[in-house]
């Protein structure tokens, strides 16, 4: 379909279902790096088996993304590559280029696999040697150096979770391109529904109910930076006069907001909650978060398939 | 218009709007020369247009602007039906090139824009950049496709087809320059005619730094479905305004993981 409301005359990439699961992914992939990263390195030693939660989430959300990636190529799978390195005669080489931001995506999700993969490795590694602690999980590995390799990990997981963002407004779609807020929302989001995510995993592992709290108050940040950036959206695309195209799909955006207030009224009630607490209160706490997290994670995907869809 | 074709030196098309009568001539030479088999026949309901669009299948597309008023009180003063033979525009500043993640798409050695088959691997990056909705994914390939400007008949001293076939010669192919005068001198007999509503589109460099493939048109660019050089804008004008907008979130987001996750005293 060719749109010509406002001042766009462009035809719709059809980038669809693969696409919206890859930004999913990559949004949790990236976001639960940041935040495992954040854990080990300005939490309590306690929340070290949290953050090994994060990093095992990051590194399974982030095996789905090359194959739907490659899956959604329109011509075969085996050309992917071509993204990497260039196949023009005579100008063969590396293939990076700054402007496209699909190309810096490219690059980002191969580097930053490495480290979503040491980090996972890592953390299964001292998961095995702590298993007899009795629950109380020892430190990481590498000393200053295993810091600074978290913190460039996660520093090209904030760039995974916003770069899908800035890849569609560098574009001439209506509502993509009448924006520069993609990038920070799908961030905001990102990390919100990564936070959830390790929340909801952190039932399955004693040891990090520690952490829960925390998480969810981290999550109402999150969720709160994802709300500004949200409105910020909005008052542009209204500005562009493209606004009207996202009312077809107000349930998308609905079921968005829900998973944002979810966060907050979540972290509104688990600020208070701490270890102390007893088994009552964090058994409840429990409960809380798998519908909580749910919500978040549904909201998670429904924000991005209605922006996606909006525009196309 | 004999032309002799030299690698190195800009060519393109200067498209007379107001001598086109529709004929599609440079549809069928396009679809010939280039073996395009066309989309399915459809029937649109709009004008006498049935080709709908540029795409994979239409390299070439005349469309037809239907203005004739209701109640007909004249004989439309020329504008009663716009006719257009649109085109890749092979732009100077060319938005597709700028976001192919793959290199796929080239400036060639004639400054026409070149979709390189085997290097394209149908990410659809261009399809979402193109302004003017030229670019399409061949169903059968799989890549995306678009006018060549008939770079492998250039590369044989030959004009593109479609300007060949054009019984009017509302499309004339030619070294940029030649035509940017052309243009310059019918431009001027018109508006000496007292057609004031004539302009030129992709002449100077007010839209995507100039035009290879430009226009003569009769009514403003909207009309033709043309962003005008107010809308004219490259994907990159975003770039920089949306890396920073996630960097002041990414900052905003660790400040607000570090106050979730700092070390308190237990109280």
């Amino acid at each position: 379909m060719i749109y010509l409301a406002a001042e766009h005359f462009v035809r719709a990439p059809q980038w669809t279902w693969y696409i919206l699961f890859y930004f999913f992914f990559a949004g949790l992939a990236g976001g639960s790096y940041a935040v495992a990263t954040l854990l080990r390195l300005v939490g309590e030693r306690r929340d070290e088996a949290a953050a090994r939660l994060g990093f095992y989430a990051s590194f399974i959300a982030v095996l789905f993304c090359p194959v739907l990636l490659t899956t959604d190529l329109a011509a075969s799978w085996l050309k992917f590559w071509h993204m990497l390195i260039n196949v023009t005669p005579g100008d063969q080489g590396l293939n990076f280029k700054p402007g496209s931001p699909m190309s810096v995506g490219v690059w980002t999700l191969l580097v930053f696999g490495v480290f979503a993969a040491v980090s996972a490795f890592e953390s299964f590694a001292l998961d095995r040697r702590d298993r007899n602690a009795m629950g109380d999980p020892g430190r990481p590995m590498g000393g200053v150096l295993g810091r600074a390799f978290n913190i460039v990990g996660g520093i090209l997981a904030l760039l995974l979770a916003s770069y899908t963002g800035v890849l569609l407004s560098v574009s001439n779609q209506p509502i993509w391109s009448d924006t520069w807020m993609l990038g920070g929302l799908f961030l905001a989001s990102g990390l919100s529904g990564s936070a959830a995510l390790i929340a909801l995993m952190t039932r399955y592992r004693p040891n990090a109910a520690f952490s829960l709290g925390r998480l969810h108050e981290a999550d109402g940040y999150f969720s709160i930076l994802e709300l500004v950036v949200l409105v910020a959206f909005f008052i542009t695309i209204i500005a562009a006069g493209t606004a009207g195209m996202t009312v077809q799909f107000l349930p998308l955006w609905l079921l968005a907001l829900v998973g944002i207030g979810s966060s907050l009224v979540a972290a509104r009630g688990h600020m208070r909650i701490r270890p102390a607490g007893g088994a009552a209160v964090v058994a409840r706490a429990g409960t809380d978060t798998l519908v909580v997290s749910v919500l978040v994670l549904l909201g998670v995907l429904a924000l991005r398939a209605a922006v996606i869809f909006s525009a196309q | 218009m004999a032309t002799t074709i030299t690698p190195g030196e800009s060519y393109g098309f200067f498209t007379d709007t107001s001598i086109c009568i529709g004929c599609k001539a440079c549809e069928v030479a396009c679809k010939e020369w280039n073996q395009l088999q066309g989309d399915s026949p459809k029937f649109l309901a709009d004008s006498y247009d049935n080709t709908g669009q540029l795409d994979a299948q239409n390299w070439r597309h005349v469309k037809f602007i239907d203005n004739v008023p209701d109640q007909t009180a004249n004989a439309g003063d020329g504008r009663a039906w716009l006719m257009m033979s649109d085109v890749c525009k092979h732009c100077k500043h060319a938005s597709c090139m700028d976001v192919c993640p793959t290199g796929a798409i080239i400036r060639t050695e004639f400054n026409t824009v070149f979709i390189q088959q085997d290097v394209c691997n149908g990410c659809r990056n261009c399809i979402a950049a193109c302004p003017y909705s030229v670019i399409a994914i061949n169903e059968s390939t799989g890549t995306a496709h678009k006018c060549t400007l008939c770079y492998d008949r250039l590369q044989g001293g030959l004009e593109p087809a479609c300007a060949k076939a054009c019984p009017t010669q509302s499309i004339k192919f030619g070294p940029l320059a030649e035509l940017q005068q052309a243009a310059d001198v019918r431009l001027a007999a018109l508006q000496s005619q007292g057609i004031t509503q004539a302009q030129l589109y992709g002449r100077d460099d007010k839209v995507y730094g100039g035009l290879n493939a430009f226009f003569l048109l009769m009514d403003k660019p909207e009309t033709y479905g043309l962003p005008n050089a107010d809308n004219a804008g490259l994907p990159s004008r975003n770039d920089l305004g949306g890396y920073l907008v996630g960097l002041v979130t990414a900052v905003l987001g660790v400040i607000g993981g570090i106050v979730a996750f700092r070390r308190r005293r237990e109280s």
